[in-house]
């Protein structure tokens, strides 16, 4: 019974996605219709470096490389893929959803084994160096794409259509997924697995000694949070004429860790609110063009002196909306 | 055969570069325990100091009358750039650090990369996005042995790195200061309860490593003929990665870690591929990382709980 | 009480973003580009402002602006004002894809000109193309940039002829047959000449010695200098810009490789025999105009660039200013303010006087126009040769 009753709830909650897309696409001019999508995007990376960052505490500052790695691979899988697949189930929609997302699970797929990869020699490493460690791993994946000419190198990786990638992104895939992957990192982060990850967080130490397996659960939320940096890059990609790596730039990291403390490290909400901030904010600040960049830099180090756990810390809104005072470290409710 | 000397050589001067910086990561990391990443944007500043400095002395006239720049005014220009970077580095701890310095890891971390990226931006807008061409403070005269060429700006690099090393080796093991920042570098609450003004003496390590800094930045725009507001991004991340080689916190290690980074650099540029380069330089920090975390002269601490 | 604070800020923070977002929505719902002000015409510009290639898109800018300011100087075009926008890209193709979208949406934008970068160009373009807003690149040379669409045009040399140019007088002026290359694999612009030149040398019975590589922001050379040192090689190419080719030409002279260097229009800028000293002298590269035998209204264009900006214009400059010309042209030709018919006109460009010789839009949307060799002598660049396509 549970079940139906879930899955009836997931179909409702698409169908209204699919209504605000329709919505979004009236009532809001192209321009105001990206910054939506980057939004949601932006959401995603949060979310998912959150997991990493925020919840188990390990510092990554690299994340960029992985949103290539699942940009790139959705990219390539996607114009590969759609050849034979127009071939046998035809063209139209159902179709291009079909290519679409089995492009973007490819591109997860790619950037979580990147994850692993990285992940695993890395994690046993603590703080500064680790940070300095995944900022390198970082480095090396853009100058490999940097230096793939099958990928276009430089240039980028436009598919074989002169007009570029096919634009599969709209308000509702974005959406869809963002839904899915913040009800996901959600039951993960209020799970036992969870609260193993948050205890790593707190005295790794300790966690260790209560014999929780803290490297390979580190390595898992490190892959974990890959993957969804991978699918938020094939998002992306399919919203550009193509994908270069200097779009994946360090500066693409820093934007992402700026998301996750401007919201609160380790906590979920927060990084949603961090995501929106983060697509909003530059574009607000366009009226000050050059000066654009060296406010953002100040913002950051003013936040940390001023309030360096971002709006929420590690508490999420309902807990604040419940009126309780929630024990420190976040202690999670039960959900009903 | 020559090549090889050729690239050797070049290797051996640009890590000389990456030496002077390292000092600076590894001072301070080896006291605070934080990675001052606006160390390379230091750098920066101070080889654009030099460069201003140089023109306000007329070193155009100089180079347009084919003479060379005075000596004595050279060594000036080194001056004011020190002093101005170790006033920068001192202002930077005290504005961006000092605040943060007992909250938790991540927190100065961010800062710093904060700091890093306001200089980079700040640099861009006063200083002119374009590269600029380094002035001639140092005429340049070509040897050649063994087929190798050697320019005086080279041997130049190694000697000013050479006696910097140096002073500071005597400073570190000598001086009142120098063996404080020593004590705190082991034990930070020791040292306080021990009577020593910790903050007097971190002030003292980021105005030391500046002022180093900026001794490489000039050294580098006379190397490397122009100079740009971004110069210090990469450059300074292999600075620390050397330092990481040689053993955070040991001033051998960083003179160590340096020379090798360069030579790994031009090696690699020359025999493989100039596109790996910077790459090469973390793929050596990841190995030492994971098979010798504590650096190649670096000591083993153990982590108590 | 610190639970209500913080759900106070964390409203009054949603609330912020939500008007924002609400006032930017107000007035431009379901509205499209195309200029529809009576009192003047919107040209939009996209380019990397800021980032690490801030220089070209500054450079363009600036002559692109120069442009624009003239015209207004002049009465305008068609009794309107010319207003120009420029967007920042911070050299990122989600912001040049967004910038444009801003200048069509929100700007209302009847043409936009940019980018720089043929990658930037591609991601601008294509959402040019589906709104129907002419875009003209004036540096972009990767040929792919002008298949996009039929609304997307430049005004510069594509690879291919531009390589073919260097590549024929290497063999026959210079009468070189190996010659090395070394390029700048970060920038799409100097991989697609070098290709396009070795393509052109080799079929014209050259070799190719050594192929050598950098990334644009690089500063030391001396390992590629000290490889291509020990081949046969007569010359070397480097179809990169002047920003690194001053600093190889001083490395390539001190470390002892004394052959001569050839290049292409990125060359162009005053900053080249700034940084590049006596050690460029000797060396040749192609552009779109020689200083020397200039036409008047280049000069004039030099003259009054110099005098506005207080440095000479580089190629970047040159080539912003020559798009924005044959932009207002196609303006003054349409009669009207209409993005269709502003296309039609640039397709139409026919013989166009601008300050980089005559142009004519071909059916590809490229210029056909000829390229000069210039020699550097004694600080300067002087004419050579000159090539037709």
């Amino acid at each position: 019974m549970r079940a139906v009753v879930r899955v009836a709830i997931a179909a409702a909650v698409l169908l209204a996605i699919y209504g605000l897309r329709l919505g979004v696409e009236a009532a809001f001019t192209e321009y105001v219709q990206r910054i939506v999508l980057l939004a949601g995007i932006n959401v995603i990376l949060a979310v998912g470096l959150n997991l990493i960052n925020g919840t188990t505490g390990q510092f990554s500052i690299g994340h960029a490389g992985f949103m290539a790695v699942g940009a790139y691979g959705a990219a390539y899988v996607g114009v590969k893929l759609a050849g034979p697949l127009h071939g046998t189930l035809g063209s139209g929609a159902v179709t291009d959803a079909v290519i679409f997302n089995v492009a973007l699970l490819a591109g997860a797929l790619f950037a979580g084994i990147s994850g692993l990869i990285v992940g695993m020699p890395s994690l046993r490493l603590r703080g500064d160096y680790l940070a300095v460690v995944t900022l390198g791993f970082g480095e090396i994946i853009r100058i490999l794409f940097n230096n793939a000419t099958f990928l276009g190198s430089a240039t980028g990786y436009f598919g074989d259509d002169p007009s570029g990638l096919p634009s599969y992104t709209n308000f509702f895939w974005v959406f869809a997924w963002v839904v899915i992957i913040v009800v996901a990192i959600h039951n993960l982060t209020f799970s036992q697995t969870g609260r193993s990850l948050t205890a790593i967080r707190e005295d790794e130490i300790a966690a260790e000694a209560m014999a929780t397996p803290t490297t390979r659960l580190k390595v898992t939320a490190f892959a974990i949070s890959a993957a969804t940096a991978g699918i938020a890059g094939g998002l992306f990609a399919h919203m550009q004429a193509g994908v270069r790596p200097e779009d994946f730039r360090f500066e693409k990291s820093i934007d992402m860790i700026v998301m996750i403390i401007v919201g609160g490290l380790g906590s979920i909400s927060g990084a949603i609110l961090g995501g929106i901030f983060v697509a909003v904010s530059l574009e607000l600040m366009r009226d000050l063009q050059q000066y654009r960049l060296v406010l953002y830099a100040l913002l950051l180090i003013v936040i940390m002196i001023v309030r360096p756990q971002g709006m929420l810390g590690t508490r999420e809104l309902h807990h604040l909306l419940r009126r309780k005072k929630p024990a420190t470290p976040a202690v999670p409710a039960e959900r009903a | 055969m020559t090549q090889l000397l050729q690239q050797i050589i070049n290797g051996l001067s640009l890590g000389s570069i990456y030496a002077l910086i390292a000092l600076g990561y590894t001072m301070v990391y080896g006291i605070l325990k934080l990675i001052n990443f606006a160390h390379g944007e230091v750098f920066m500043v101070g080889a654009y100091t030099g460069f201003y400095a140089a023109s306000a002395l007329g070193v155009a006239g100089f180079e347009a009358r084919n003479q060379a720049f005075p000596l004595y005014l050279a060594l000036l220009v080194l001056v004011i750039a020190m002093a101005a970077a170790a006033v920068l580095g001192v202002a930077i701890e005290f504005f961006a650090y000092r605040p943060v310095r007992s909250a938790p890891r991540l927190t100065p971390l961010i800062t710093a990369i904060g700091v890093s990226l306001f200089l980079q931006n700040a640099g861009m807008l006063l200083f002119s996005p374009n590269p600029q061409r380094y002035p001639a403070i140092l005429s340049e005269v070509r040897f050649e042995l063994f087929g190798v060429i050697v320019t005086n700006i080279k041997l130049t690099i190694f000697a000013v790195a050479l006696c910097l090393m140096l002073a500071l080796h005597f400073f570190v093991q000598k001086s009142w200061t120098g063996r404080a920042m020593r004590a705190l570098s082991f034990n930070i609450d020791a040292a306080k309860l021990m009577g020593i003004d910790t903050n007097r003496v971190i002030r003292a390590t980021f105005a030391i490593g500046s002022a180093l800094a900026a001794a490489g930045g000039i050294l580098f725009g006379l190397d490397q003929i122009t100079i740009n507001p971004l110069m210090g991004v990469l450059t300074g991340l292999k600075a620390f990665v050397a330092a990481v080689l040689g053993g955070i916190g040991s001033i051998p290690g960083a003179v160590v870690g340096g020379l090798l980074i360069g030579l790994a650099e031009q090696l690699t540029a020359g025999y493989l591929s100039p596109e790996y380069r910077d790459a090469i330089t973390f793929v050596i920090l990841i190995l030492i990382l994971l098979l010798k975390p504590e650096g190649l002269l670096g000591i083993v601490r153990v982590e108590k709980v | 009480m610190r639970i209500l604070r913080r759900t106070l800020i964390s409203g009054l923070c949603a609330a912020t973003l939500a008007s924002a977002i609400g006032c930017k929505k107000t007035g431009e719902a379901g509205s499209t580009g195309g200029g529809t002000s009576a009192t003047e015409i919107v040209i939009g510009h996209y380019a990397s402002m800021t980032g690490s290639t801030a220089h070209f898109g500054q450079d363009t800018d600036r002559g692109v602006r120069l442009a624009i300011e003239e015209a207004n100087a002049g009465g305008g075009v068609l009794g309107k004002k010319l207003k120009l926008v420029t967007l920042d890209d911070r050299g990122d193709s989600a912001e040049a894809a967004n910038a444009v979208s801003r200048l069509i949406d929100v700007e209302k934008a009847s043409a936009v000109l940019g980018e720089v970068a043929s990658s930037l160009s591609l991601a601008g373009g294509r959402v040019a193309q589906r709104r129907k807003i002419p875009m003209i690149s004036p540096t972009s040379t990767n040929p792919k940039v002008t298949e996009v669409g039929d609304y997307i045009f430049r005004v510069c040399f594509i690879d291919p002829f531009q390589g073919k140019v260097m590549a024929t007088f290497a063999r026959n002026n210079l009468k070189f047959d190996k010659v090395a290359i070394l390029k700048d694999v970060k920038n799409d612009y100097s991989i697609g000449l070098a290709d396009a030149f070795q393509k052109a040398f080799v079929a014209a019975g050259g070799t190719i010695v050594a192929e050598q590589s950098y990334s644009q922001g690089d500063t030391d050379f001396s390992a590629q200098v000290t490889a291509i040192r020990g081949t046969p090689a007569q010359a070397v190419f480097v179809p990169g810009y002047y920003s690194e080719v001053g600093t190889i030409a001083r490395t390539a002279d001190r470390l002892g490789l004394k052959v001569p260097l050839l290049g292409g229009d990125g060359w162009d800028s005053p900053d080249l025999f700034k940084i590049g000293g006596d050690a460029i002298n000797g060396s040749y590269f192609s552009d779109h105009f020689a200083p020397d035998a200039a036409t008047p209204k280049a000069q004039a264009f030099v003259a009054n660039f110099t005098k506005k900006y207080g440095q000479a214009p580089t190629g970047l400059g040159a080539l912003g200013y020559e798009a924005a010309l044959v932009l207002i042209d196609a303006i003054k030709r349409t009669g009207k303010n209409d993005p269709v018919g502003i296309r039609d006109a640039i397709a139409a460009t026919k013989d166009f006087e601008g300050i980089t010789g005559k142009i004519t839009i071909d059916a590809q949307r490229n210029p056909e126009k000829s390229a000069v060799v210039l020699k550097v002598e004694g600080g300067k660049a002087k004419f050579e040769a000159s090539i037709a396509p």
